[in-house]
């Protein structure tokens, strides 16, 4: 029985987590801190609605044991407006329609934050290519690059 | 999720030294993981075997380096490093271009090339760009480090030419192929997020419409990712014509063995690897005129 | 058209705000004090006996709670229409997958360990595992024949017509794959029981009285007893129709049995492998076309296959039987339809739900036909297509003002058809990229079918609380189609009062009335019609009371509800289905009013076909339809775009590798679906003719996107490539398969 103590930070917050050290991060963040906005899709890294930025890059927290997560900060849908009320990118899925059943809606929406610290005016190419890790069954995606275009355009800060 | 957590141990070693001794002592009992990306997806479907693992997410495998006379990627290097790197996009372009269809973006943050050779899918996405460059891999272990071809480095199906206490410390890639033409295509079943049927790197050079120097990767045609050996044979010294392309397509089918697959067939992965060909020697030929 | 306030405009989905934040909350992130978890032991055989069961060494079977068939306190069957889909299987399976028994324990993670120590031995028995295999009646695995419905559709003198001197013959046979509805939440459920209160199950699910109906029937419990609670659901597409009475069993059964709540989450491998898929299948056409191109007969027969038990096959075959015909005047037309059992897990409801079959089959013999006699497409279609006035092929004759050659027209000029076909035909002999331009023009039934809705009954309420919110009751449930947005726009618009002050009543079988299912496109325009009636209901009533004058303010309704509730003690309208007059089916003959209303479709794909890898890029999409009325034209076109991007899935992308029933590429790895990077611009357009009893002269949309990609995309690769595909998903490697037979390559290969 391996239990460990790691530290994670997460959405500003520090956390000492006990757990084996093979639980999925993903594990870690929706039992042990209760933040269930990440969900799991498919255990396999392919659908990317698990994703969020750990040490400010996206990855799918499916995939990370959390003995390599120890140390790292982690921000999670829950924590991407700070202390607004909704960032860009939320408001412009509202306004254009980007979700429907919302299930993929955290990981996109975290995507496209991702998307936007690289590229800040992203093309259309790379709207598509910034989201090709996150799948949509409702969508199509248009209402979503939409959304991502406005939020582009708009003025307010990306995460804090 | 499939897999018992608390039935894994999964230890992180603060430097490379310490993972070295850990595998030379303890030889056998520990299974490295780097990004995780490929032993994650084993351990959710609750096919993992092993059950003790060691991190080498280390810095010291993790930096790019140019020497001037050749460019050294860490075994630890994610996929988005390599893209992203412009020493690589202006000496190494079809890797760069295999590393950006390497997944989708999240993955590629966290999937590590040291990490993909040594899981040695036939169909790996960066190989075939390897061969086209001439690459090198350099093994570490306690004893030392070493250097072989990348040739050398698949023995057979998920076998490598790794000693079981030894990692991937860096692929070495030498800087001369920066007037070479290139050709790089993947074929997957769709366009992101695809494990490849089908993919091909290519460098090569042609003298006065003669094919003087060529070099062709390809994945997913064999147990191991493949250099055409023999096909670059016939290609040497030929000008591109429709019976040489015919030849060149025999020769490519009697050297490679794909198999039917729940991606794809074999008849199908044949037609497209000469397909391929043909559209690589097009390029080639139309680049030199 | 009068203009509205509220319809018609894109107000924000009503629980998008939730949704954006990541605070909704779907089944598996819920829970309950002292919840444990359930997982099911299923079969490893497609049909057999099973001989013993062993419960392996290594795991704690004491602390486990363990239910069989032979724990049901009630019927062994999971309700839907007949009553032949056990809950359990007790003894026998007739396909892979099939739950055996059921486990619980508080460890979440020993669940798959556990389940992968149950050893259990079976006797083999022969199984079936295509339509050919089960219509040859060699192997019975159901019933007496393997039948497990069938339909007879007849209208005019079809032989008579093929008799006619002159006609000309044309043949086709077109088949459809299985395809997996891959909502992006798996299916969950929570169920929780105690004497006093029952069994209450929380669920991701469609329908919670189709839910509700069969948690009594397994469990014996009465109706006041059970009690089922839509939660937050990721995706359904149909696949939450039927499905989710099992899991939602299962849960119950083990909380009754462990006296603890139970929460079932299944993960990707075991909801693709289990659960239900749309139903494969074949269709025949034989039609006699007159040399100038006017459809005189069709004689049709039509396949499905329905898996081992007959779930919902027959209606799915009813609406494949009554869409054959497609679009067009058929003055003399046969369908013989039959849906066959075979050894899977049995097929189910998916969006279209038999019409995308069909019209794959009916718009890509079509073109065969044109062809046949020296006719355009459009041409063909110009001269077939149903006008007002004409009957379909029940025999219902079509009272809306329709124009579909119009649509038509204005679909191929959005797309640039004409100036495309010609400069790809130009441009296509020189090219290792065919490009190709094809078309399809469809219709959608809306509602249930002929006295579906009548039996249905649907009932509606609209109501205020004491502290002045306005509700909807309704057990229509929201999966992002859209519902909770529509109807309380509705509802607003009727009460005349402000959308935000309007919200859905939960949808929790103890709250709400029977509104009927969240199925076959009729939420907006049946029960959307009921809300309707029921809001302005409420508002008649606090007129008439004298509390609220005839213009009123938001404000001055929600004090004037208070007022009211604060006298008489509540405020409630309730309003139930009328069936529009002249709607009468034959359900003995298959004739008649087989819908209350179509909505209209003219689809355009544009592919390039590239002959190195063979693979083909959808590169632009028209997706122009009649849908009575646009309620809301964000949601809409949502709609529109992922019906259509589902549709291109099913036509190139999504295939079921079967293995004798077993879905072998049972992960998101290797079953494919279209990502961000494979879609073209989907362009929507939408006609209105708004249909006089449906709300605010809307029809249904939400299926009707996924019945014409398929036969358009593959119109599209016949004029790209000179070669007729009729089968699909086509992928790559039947493409190369058959082009590369053409060229010399071919010769040169088979010489290696």
């Amino acid at each position: 029985m391996t239990v460990r103590q790691f530290s994670l930070r997460v959405n500003g917050t520090d956390h000492l987590v006990a757990a084996p050290p093979m639980t999925r991060l993903l594990d870690v963040l929706r039992h042990d801190l209760a933040l269930t906005g990440t969900k799991e899709g498919c255990g396999e890294g392919e659908c990317g609605s698990c994703s969020v930025m750990l040490n400010g890059v996206l990855i799918n927290s499916c995939l990370v044991p959390l003995a390599q997560a120890d140390g790292a900060t982690i921000v999670t849908i829950e924590g991407v407006c700070g202390q607004e009320k909704l960032n860009r990118v939320q408001r412009a899925f509202l306004e254009c329609g980007g979700a429907q059943c919302g299930i993929c809606t955290p990981g996109m929406i975290v995507a496209t934050l991702h998307l936007f610290e690289k590229h800040p005016h992203p093309t259309q190419e790379q709207i598509q290519e910034g989201l090709n890790g996150n799948l949509c069954r409702c969508t199509g995606y248009m209402r979503i690059f939409a959304a991502a275009e406005k939020a582009a355009s708009s003025d307010s800060g990306a995460i804090r | 999720m499939r897999s018992y957590p608390a039935d894994y141990d999964l230890i992180a070693p603060p430097n490379l030294d310490s993972v070295l001794q850990l595998l030379h002592d303890e030889a056998g009992q520990w299974t490295p993981i780097a990004g995780g990306t490929e032993i994650m997806v084993l351990f959710g479907a609750g096919k993992l075997a092993a059950r003790k693992l060691v991190s080498i997410s280390l810095p010291e495998l993790g930096q790019i380096v140019d020497d001037g006379d050749s460019i050294s990627i860490g075994g630890g290097c994610t996929f988005t490093q390599i893209r992203h790197h412009a020493g690589i996009q202006k000496h190494f372009p079809l890797l760069a271009q295999c590393a950006a269809w390497t997944g989708g973006i999240a993955n590629q943050n966290r999937g590590t090339i040291g990490g993909n050779l040594a899981n040695a899918s036939p169909a790996a996405d960066s190989p075939p760009a390897l061969f086209a460059y001439a690459a090198e891999l350099e093994l570490i272990s306690v004893r030392g480090k070493r250097r072989i071809p990348y040739e050398q480095f698949h023995l057979g199906y998920k076998k490598t030419a790794l000693a079981p206490d030894e990692l991937i410390r860096a692929v070495v890639l030498p800087k001369r192929f920066e007037k070479a033409l290139g050709y790089g295509r993947k074929v997957g079943p769709r366009n992101a997020q695809a494990i490849s049927k089908i993919c091909v790197a290519a460098t090569g050079s042609l003298r006065q419409g003669r094919v003087e120097e060529i070099r062709i990767g390809m994945g997913s045609v064999a147990p191991t990712p493949l250099r055409l050996l023999r096909t670059e044979q016939v290609l040497q010294g030929t000008v591109p014509n429709a019976a040489t392309i015919a030849e060149a397509r025999r020769v490519l089918a009697s050297e490679s063995a794909p198999i039917d697959d729940i991606r794809s067939t074999a008849s199908y992965r044949t037609l497209v690897a000469g397909n391929m060909l043909e559209e690589m020697l097009h390029v080639f030929a139309g680049a030199s005129r | 058209m009068q203009s509205e306030r509220i319809v018609g405009k894109p107000v924000f989905r009503k629980e998008g705000l939730a949704k954006v934040l990541g605070a909704a909350r779907y089944v598996d992130d819920i829970s309950l004090p002292g919840m444990i978890f359930g997982a099911t032991v299923r079969s490893a055989v497609p049909r057999g006996r099973v001989l013993s069961i062993e419960y392996g060494p290594g795991i704690p079977w004491d602390e486990f709670t363990i239910v069989t068939a032979k724990d049901i306190p009630g019927h062994n069957y999971v309700a839907l229409i007949s009553n032949d889909w056990p809950c359990l299987a007790d003894g026998v399976v007739n396909h892979p997958q099939e739950p055996i028994l059921l486990l619980a324990h508080p460890d979440r993670h020993l669940l798959p360990l556990a389940v992968g120590a149950v050893k259990i031995e079976y006797e083999e028995l022969p199984s079936v595992h295509s339509i050919e295999e089960s219509e040859s009646g060699e192997t019975v695995v159901w019933g007496e024949d393997n039948i497990l419905k069938s339909y007879l559709l007849e209208k005019g003198d079809v032989d008579g017509a093929f008799r006619e001197p002159g006609v000309v013959i044309v043949d086709g046979e077109y088949t459809t794959g299985a395809q997996e509805h891959l909502y992006i939440e798996n299916n969950g459920a929570i169920a929780a029981y105690s004497e006093r209160e029952g069994v209450t199950y929380w669920g991701s699910l469609q329908c919670p009285f189709y839910a509700h109906k069969a948690l009594m029937a397994v469990t014996g419990l009465a109706e006041d007893k059970v009690r089922v609670i839509q939660v937050e659901t990721g995706g359904a597409f149909g696949g939450k129709e039927d499905y989710p009475s099992m899991i939602g069993a299962h849960a119950a059964l083990l909380a009754m049995k462990s006296g603890r709540p139970v929460k079932i989450i299944y993960d990707r491998m075991e909801d693709m492998a289990a659960t239900t898929k749309r139903h494969p299948s074949r269709a025949r056409h034989r039609t006699a076309v007159t040399k100038d191109g006017k459809l005189l007969a069709a004689d049709i027969e039509f396949c499905l296959d329905g898996g081992a038990y007959s779930t919902l096959s027959s209606t799915v075959l009813s609406r494949a039987t009554i869409h054959s015909g497609g679009a067009y005047h058929w003055p003399n037309i046969r369908v013989r339809s039959k849906a066959y059992a075979t050894n899977t897990p049995p097929h189910g409801a998916f969006r279209g739900f038999g019409a995308p079959q069909a019209l794959f089959a009916t718009e890509r013999h079509m073109d065969r036909v044109a062809k046949a006699v020296g006719l355009t497409p459009e041409e063909l279609r110009r001269r077939n297509l149903l006008r007002t006035g004409e009957t379909t092929s029940t025999g219902q004759v079509i009272r809306q003002e329709i124009d579909l050659p119009g649509w038509m027209e204005r679909a191929l000029d959005h797309a640039g058809y004409y100036e495309k076909k010609a400069r790809f035909d130009r441009q296509n002999p020189d090219s290792l990229r065919k490009k190709g331009i094809g078309f399809a023009v469809f219709l959608h039934g809306s509602g249930f079918t002929g006295s579906g809705e009548r039996y249905l009954n649907s009932l509606v309420g609209v109501d205020a609380t004491a502290d002045g919110r306005i509700r909807v009751l309704v057990s229509s449930t929201e999966f992002g189609q859209g519902t909770n947005t529509i109807l309380c726009q509705i509802a607003a618009e009727a009460l005349g009062v402000d959308y935000d002050v309007v919200e859905m009543a939960p949808a929790d079988t103890s709250i709400v009335p029977n509104s009927g299912p969240t199925v076959a496109s009729r939420t907006a325009m049946v029960v959307g019609r009921l809300v309707h009636s029921a809001a302005t209901g409420l508002k008649q009533t606090l007129i008439a009371s004298g509390l609220l004058s005839e213009t009123y303010t938001t404000t001055e309704l929600q004090e004037a509800a208070r007022d009211y509730i604060a006298r008489h003690g509540a405020l409630c309208s309730m309003s139930r289905y009328e069936a529009p007059p002249d709607v009468y089916w034959d359900d003995q003959k298959y004739s008649g009013e087989a819908y209350a209303a179509f909505a209209w479709a003219a689809y355009v794909a544009e592919v390039t076909v590239d002959l190195t890898p063979y693979s083909v890029t959808v590169d632009d999409f028209i997706a122009l339809q009649e849908v009575g009325r646009v309620l809301n034209p964000v949601l809409a076109t949502g709609q529109i775009e992922g019906g259509v991007a589902q549709a291109i899935g099913y036509a190139l992308y999504e295939k079921v590798a079967w293995d004798r029933g077993l879905m072998k590429n049972n992960q998101m790895t290797n079953y494919i679906i279209p990502t961000s990077q494979d879609l073209p611009k989907i362009r929507v357009y939408f006609e209105e003719v708004p249909f006089e009893f449906g709300a605010y002269g809307a029809k249904g949309i939400g299926e009707l996107p996924m019945d014409g990609p398929a036969p358009a995309i593959l119109n599209a690769i016949a004029h790209a490539t000179g070669e007729e595909f009729n089968a699909i998903p086509l992928l790559p490697e039947e493409i190369a398969e058959r082009l590369a037979s053409r060229t010399s390559v071919a010769r040169e290969m088979a010489a290696v």
